[in-house]
């Protein structure tokens, strides 16, 4: 029996002596269960509060200050069904939800401001048309201006910020002309407002700031999703460490071992740590860090790194620094090469600005400069030019990217694709050729049992349940074909040789073909196929050898034939042997591949394409992958890939199914032509606003006109970057939904 | 137009309660679970029932 998880360390502890502990819980499908959890949390002693996060899929725990163990907690929703995973909210995350609390708040504001504004410009539009009465527009627009100053300079200040920042840095960012919109705006207005004029924009700036203040609140809610469901699934990889104090084992999250400490590696376990073996004999496989899928016999004194997988004796290790390595140390090296390079990076939107504006405010100053020619006051002209940088204030422009990539987001979103970096899709679309990596990427991270129509589907069924008691990855496997079962009871696990129980009356053995004599049968298996390894299974007189080995993703093959038919060229680049890569090739119909490549040589391989004119969607999952990973025109990564490939991929996808990889590419190439659309919507509405603004016909109702319309046109276009209905979204939705994480794959099925 | 007087406070006050409103109702916490809030209504489970025949 593992030991008790020690949660100590997610607990948080506020000055009131109030605890609180979030859950990440895995098996959250309906509304019901969030009634099932707390009402069966509820009669737990000292528990103060337990409250189910149904759109995050969490579980906030609060007691007071006299003692409530909370694995109980944890040991009670596992009787209910539910599996929690302690986590606590990453920073970014917790600077996320700041920030969209702020946003939302300065949205109500703008919101406020531009209804109360809209109503007294509405009677003086229609005022100035029939019989207002100086004294009461006068009233009116010192009213606007009473409300407008102080919202503007309030709902403002992220787009102000900014752009001080932008001007600091000498770079220009779409918020630098929606700043000096806004400004001159409000001054005008103010201006005009104190000598009795007609006309005042003090709607226009508001509605302006109102319109892109909602776009970045549904930006920032599609993003804060997303990182929830990250975090939710590191969280639910459940990574703790034994380890081994003086007052014994305990099992602790991995954060909390250091430099030094020892720890405990099971057989079946993933090495928590770097560090080196001071105790035990076993094999490694290093497939998650390394590619190679051979496994490595190791013994005292040997460096392990993490990530790895302990196959068959425990091993005592003593922690590392971490990075104390040449291979990670020279993977770090690499990543941060490549990461520097790609910064440079100019998103669409950020280009499209630094054309926008100095054209817009060279045409303002030339206006003005022909009005003065034409013979215009001073103050008419600066009234005129004014008024066309009110009109240009790119309201559609700076919607026209934002608004599609949230569009985008949520239907990437749904098909199992998780964005990462905010250019991702951008860079996605870009792409015209993928380069996979095998193991874990284009294999799935787990050995599967080959042949199964060859084995006798009871005899698998009673192995596979069999299988559920032991922790050795063969059998972890095998236990994989059990669909539900429960395991047997009395089993006893053998160390080094596998499980005995006593089923019906007869003793069943699986494990190693020496214990279950059946050497010769596992010897002709492993013969026919190198690759595999094999487990065996003897009950009574039967005995049957299942070959285990790497299996494809389940519809590999498709996807690469809908990636070739979508104009993509492929390629496997891996750290594998030949055999393995080349057999991977075939079934899966790439014609290129690589073996044996270390994470420089991928670099090289990728430079080589980039000078070719190529730019590469990069999907792997290794430590190994990171740096071509970071190097590659875009990335992205199974939700299973070590950290630090996570960390330098565009985008993580879910589930078994390589289908989300063409998904992404897909809707990312969809929402770049729709982006593209958006901003030539924007050029268009600029043609005809501009011409009527020079010449000194804008009204504010024209411009608030103008301007709220363009936004809506833009807006309703950025909605078709959802995938057609007729590309089958209900098929890879249920894919998705069978998929490993099944919290988070439920709610999207839902 | 002396009803302006009146009439435009009583518009903007009840605008600035609406503000008011929104900002508690964010600060309450009540933006950080839309999903959770939609369907914790449907559940009866705290109602005792009035019909003494066994549910479901």
């Amino acid at each position: 029996m593992s030991p008790a998880i020690d949660l100590s360390a997610f607990v948080e502890t506020a000055p009131s002596g109030e605890h609180r502990l979030d859950l990440a819980v895995e098996g959250i499908t309906c509304a019901a269960c969030i009634g099932d959890i707390e009402r069966g949390l509820a009669p737990l002693p000292g528990l103060a509060s337990a409250r189910v996060n149904y759109t995050h899929h969490r579980l906030t725990l609060i007691w007071g200050e006299d003692g409530f163990d909370p694995s109980a907690a944890v040991a009670r929703l596992a009787r209910l069904g539910y599996k929690a995973h302690p986590f606590r909210p990453s920073r970014q995350e917790e600077i996320e939800a700041a920030e969209s609390r702020d946003l939302l708040r300065r949205l109500a504001v703008a919101g406020f401001a531009a209804m109360n504004i809209m109503l007294l410009s509405v009677s003086v539009w229609s005022g100035n048309v029939t019989d207002i009465g100086d004294e009461t527009r006068d009233l009116f627009h010192w009213l606007s201006a009473l409300i407008a100053l102080p919202s503007a300079a309030y709902a403002g200040r992220p787009f102000f910020a900014n752009a001080l920042r932008a001007l600091r840095n000498r770079s220009m960012t779409m918020d630098v002309p929606i700043s000096l919109g806004v400004t001159l705006a409000l001054g005008l207005s103010l201006y005009e407002t104190i000598h009795s004029a007609h006309h005042a924009y003090f709607d226009s700036a508001v509605m302006l700031l109102f319109f892109l203040l909602l776009g970045r609140v549904l930006d920032q809610s599609m993003r804060r999703r997303t990182r929830a469901v990250a975090d939710n699934l590191m969280a639910m990889r459940g990574e703790t460490a034994v380890l081994l104090g003086p007052e014994g084992a305990r099992e602790v999250p991995v954060r909390a071992v250091r430099p030094g400490d020892d720890v405990l590696v099971r057989p079946g376990d993933r090495v928590a740590v770097d560090g080196v073996v001071i105790e035990g004999t076993s094999e490694i496989d290093a497939s998650l860090v390394t590619g190679e899928t051979a496994r490595e016999p190791v013994r005292a004194g040997a460096q392990v790194y993490a990530g790895t997988l302990n196959v068959s004796g425990a091993l005592t290790v003593r922690a590392t620094a971490p990075a104390d390595s040449s291979l990670i140390a020279e993977v770090n090296r690499l990543v941060a090469d490549a990461a520097e390079a790609r910064s440079r990076y100019l998103r669409l939107a950020d280009r499209a600005a630094r054309i926008y504006s100095p054209v817009v405010h060279v045409t303002a100053l030339l206006t003005c400069i022909g009005w003065l020619v034409a013979g215009a006051t001073l103050h008419d002209a600066l009234v005129i030019a004014i008024a066309v940088l009110i009109i240009t204030c790119p309201c559609a422009l700076a919607l026209a990217v934002p608004a599609t990539q949230v569009v985008a987001a949520g239907s990437l979103f749904k098909a199992g694709v998780l964005l990462q970096s905010p250019e991702a899709v951008e860079r996605i679309a870009a792409c015209d050729m993928v380069v996979f990596d095998k193991t874990g990427t284009l294999t799935l991270p787990e050995p599967r049992i080959a042949d199964r129509e060859r084995h006798d589907p009871e005899l698998l069924g009673v192995a596979a349940r069999l299988a559920l008691s032991s922790r050795h990855p063969l059998a972890v496997a095998l236990a994989a074909e059990a669909r539900g079962a429960v395991p047997y009871a009395g089993v006893e696990e053998r160390a080094g040789e596998g499980v005995v129980a006593t089923i019906d009356g007869v003793e069943a053995r699986l494990g190693s073909p020496v214990f279950c004599s059946l050497e010769d049968e596992a010897a002709e298996i492993l013969a026919a196929d190198p690759e595999a390894t094999a487990i065996a299974f003897r009950m009574g007189d039967r005995g049957e050898v299942f070959a285990l080995r790497q299996a494809l993703r389940p519809d590999a093959r498709e996807v690469v034939e809908t990636l070739r038919k979508a104009g993509f060229r492929m390629m496997i680049l891996s750290g594998d042997r030949e055999g393995p890569v080349a057999a991977a090739a075939a079934a899966s119909g790439i014609a290129e591949w690589r073996a044996r490549c270390k994470p420089a040589d991928k670099i090289a391989v990728l430079e080589a394409l980039k000078a070719e004119g190529r730019k590469v969607l990069m999907a792997g999952d290794g430590l190994n992958d990171a740096p071509a990973l970071a190097a590659a025109w875009a990335s992205i990564s199974p939700v299973t890939a070590a950290h630090v490939a996570q960390a330098s991929a565009d985008a993580l996808f879910m589930g078994e199914r390589l289908a989300p990889v063409a998904a992404a590419a897909s809707i990312a190439r969809r929402a770049l032509s729709i982006m593209r659309q958006n901003l030539g919507i924007a050029v268009v509405y600029n043609m005809i606003a501009v011409p009527l603004a020079m010449a000194g016909h804008v009204t504010p109702l024209i411009a608030a006109a103008a301007m709220s319309g363009s936004s809506v046109i833009v807006t309703l276009n950025a909605l078709r970057a959802r995938p057609d209905r007729s590309a089958s979204p209900a098929r890879s939705t249920a894919e998705t939904a069978r998929a490993s994480a099944p919290a988070v794959q439920a709610r999207l099925g839902a | 137009m002396t009803v302006l007087l009146y009439l435009v406070p009583i518009a903007l006050g009840l605008g600035l309660l609406g503000l008011a409103a929104f900002l508690w109702s964010l600060r309450s916490g009540q933006y950080e679970d839309l999903d959770g809030a939609a369907v914790r209504i449907l559940d009866d489970s705290d109602v005792e029932p009035h019909d003494p025949a066994p549910r479901a």
